[in-house]
């Protein structure tokens, strides 16, 4: 299982080098546009999926991240200085975030964090001086690496990957390590995690703070590719889009936000011109799923597995006692 | 200081409309443990309702109550068995997921399917002015608060005075040892999905004349629905009625005397302090955690 499941990565790693080979200018954009997502929304997947924190709030720090580099380099910043500051930024927030989250949770957090992202877009929107209101920010330029500019798209492209699976790896050793149970424990059961001596406190902040500097890494790579920003991406609705993009993959699974960013940006991308039955379709889905598969697309291969356990198990059973029937 | 009661009376207007959506909201909440996320889509779905009505030829007063027929069954029957039944075991998340995408569904298939334009909504008020005291207001927003307010205690007389109320509230607190006692479970929830409805259907006809039927006119409506609900208190059916009036009133207030831009932060702001120093809200009971 294991060995397959490498396999399909590789593959799929081959497939993303490759393939903007054959595709166009926009179709090169659009997976771009994929990968900032899947950064974003693995910083949610922490969040959320590993941690048990319903934040509803994170095109928020998305919004910031993209806001801090835009506004950065039009003050004459460097880009290499711009995101590690928006990944900072957004920690320190992310953090002070997490502090409701020690006080409430599930519901409550959940509307307290879309109450944050409302607050955030409003100052993004009114506050012309720093922002360009609903102007924006336009003509945000695209960085160089050593001299090699990222201008084109197909640079940049590149330039994303390497960033999503530098951040990718860094997440995964994250999760492996004793940091990666503690978030868990805290999701399955916080009052046990704590008696077993989890610093649950520390821990909820910092799965607040972590899944920021996500979003803001991936704001900061937004901004500099769809190079005009302002503030209606970074709105209440991106961010329930977020969170469900983020459940339909499956929470808590490593390549949930692949597939969720997928379904959430990808395919609506292309098939824009129905984007309203488009978005019909999604809520449906999304409805009919937590029906039929709540765990999200990436349990569909555990479910076959435990069903196929269990039938083994009851054909054992069932032979366990003909055996015991011929015996008497 | 008649600036001040003008914009004060116009907020309990718009308050006592939140207070609807919120005392559907909490009552949901009470009885099955559900958190409407389609809250406000569930007021949109209804104003395009009577405007089809209305445009059939039928009076208003009529299209309402044809409205609130097509509502029950379809906002409260359909929803409670086609979402919140098969979702109940499985907790709250699950169920607040399932109403986002039903609110997504709802505001994207009415404009796909429907019109993204907004619509002029006929008034159940004629258009006409008081002076009470110095003070302005407009009949219709008199009469705005005034039904809302008789909605609101006609909900809750029915809840503490009748025995299918007390049932339903017998429900809402242990639905086992009602059960126990004979309640018919099952009926009373959907009693409560049947109360959500029109109470839906009412906000709308008291929202639309003012704000236009608008595919995406739920999306605000029912956040201000939800902080209405969670500052007066969750488990309190009283509390949504004072969230409701105190976000519509500081939302006047501020937007007149702090900043326009900034009125949609006043729900927020007054919903994190509340759930930072009394997270059961204003009027709302503890509830203890479980392990």
């Amino acid at each position: 299982m294991k060995k397959s499941a490498l396999g399909l990565g590789l593959l799929a790693l081959l497939v993303l080098l490759v393939a903007p080979q054959f595709l166009k200018n926009y179709g090169i954009y659009l997976l771009t546009y994929w990968l900032v997502f899947i950064i974003a929304t693995m910083g949610l997947n922490l969040t959320v999926g590993y941690a048990g924190q319903k934040s509803l709030g994170h095109a928020a720090f998305f919004g910031i991240g993209a806001y801090t580099v835009a506004i950065l380099l039009k003050a004459g910043v460097s880009f290499w200085l711009g995101l590690p500051a928006a990944a900072l930024i957004c920690f320190v927030v992310g953090i002070i975030l997490g502090f409701p989250a020690l006080r409430v949770q599930t519901i409550y957090l959940a509307f307290a964090t879309l109450g944050f992202n409302t607050a955030v877009w409003l100052v993004m929107r009114n506050e012309e001086w720093l922002t360009g209101g609903t102007f924006g920010i336009n003509n945000i330029a695209r960085p160089s690496v050593f001299g090699a500019s990222l201008d084109g798209n197909l640079a940049y492209y590149y330039f994303t990957l390497v960033m999503a699976l530098l951040l990718a790896a860094l997440l995964w050793g994250l999760l492996r390590g004793p940091w990666g149970k503690a978030f868990t424990a805290l999701r399955d059961n916080p009052i046990r995690a704590e008696s077993l001596g989890v610093d649950t406190r520390a821990y909820t902040l910092l799965s607040f703070a972590i899944g920021a500097a996500y979003a803001g890494v991936a704001g900061g790579l937004f901004a500099s590719l769809v190079q005009y920003i302002e503030p209606g991406p970074f709105a209440v609705g991106s961010s329930i889009m977020m969170y469900l993009m983020v459940v339909v993959g499956g929470p808590g699974y490593f390549f949930g936000p692949v597939l969720g960013a997928a379904v959430g940006v990808l395919l609506p991308e292309w098939l824009r011109f129905a984007q309203a039955w488009y978005l019909f379709v999604f809520g449906v889905v999304v409805v009919l799923m937590m029906i039929w598969l709540p765990d999200g697309l990436l349990s569909i291969p555990d479910r076959i597995r435990a069903r196929k356990q269990s039938r083994l198990a009851s054909e054992t059973r069932a032979k366990a006692a003909q055996a015991a029937g011929a015996k008497a | 200081m008649t600036d001040f009661l003008q914009l004060f009376f116009s907020g309990m207007a718009t308050g006592s409309i939140y207070a609807l959506a919120a005392l559907g909201f909490t009552l949901l909440w009470q009885a099955s443990g559900t958190i409407n996320f389609a809250q406000g889509e569930f007021v949109m779905l209804p104003a395009f309702i009577m405007i089809a009505f209305v445009s059939a030829g039928l009076p208003l007063l009529a299209a309402f109550l044809a409205a609130c027929l097509v509502a029950v069954f379809l906002l409260g029957w359909v929803f409670k068995r086609g979402v919140v039944d098969p979702l109940f075991k499985y907790g709250m998340m699950p169920i607040v997921v399932a109403t986002i995408g039903l609110s997504i569904a709802m505001r994207n298939g009415m404009r796909a399917g429907y019109s993204a334009e907004a619509y002029p909504f006929p008034s159940l008020f004629p258009y006409e002015l008081f002076k009470v005291a110095g003070v302005t207001v407009t009949l219709s927003d008199v009469g705005t608060f005034a039904v809302a307010l008789v909605l609101v205690l006609a909900t809750q007389a029915f809840l503490a005075r009748t025995v299918t109320g007390r049932a339903m509230q017998a429900v809402a607190q242990n639905s086992e040892s009602a059960s126990v006692l004979g309640i018919n479970v099952p009926r009373m929830i959907f009693y409560t999905f049947a109360i959500n409805a029109v109470l839906a259907v009412s906000a709308a006809l008291l929202v639309a004349p003012t704000y236009l039927a608008k595919f995406d006119m739920g999306e605000s409506l029912g956040t201000k629905a939800f902080f209405a609900a969670i500052i007066g208190g969750f488990n309190n059916s009283r509390g949504a009625l004072l969230g409701g009036l105190i976000v519509g009133v500081s939302e006047n207030l501020a937007a007149a005397y702090i900043s326009p831009s900034y009125k949609d932060a006043v729900a927020l702001v007054i919903f994190m302090v509340v759930i930072l120093f009394k997270p059961q809200g204003l009027l709302g009971r503890k509830e203890e955690r479980k392990v």
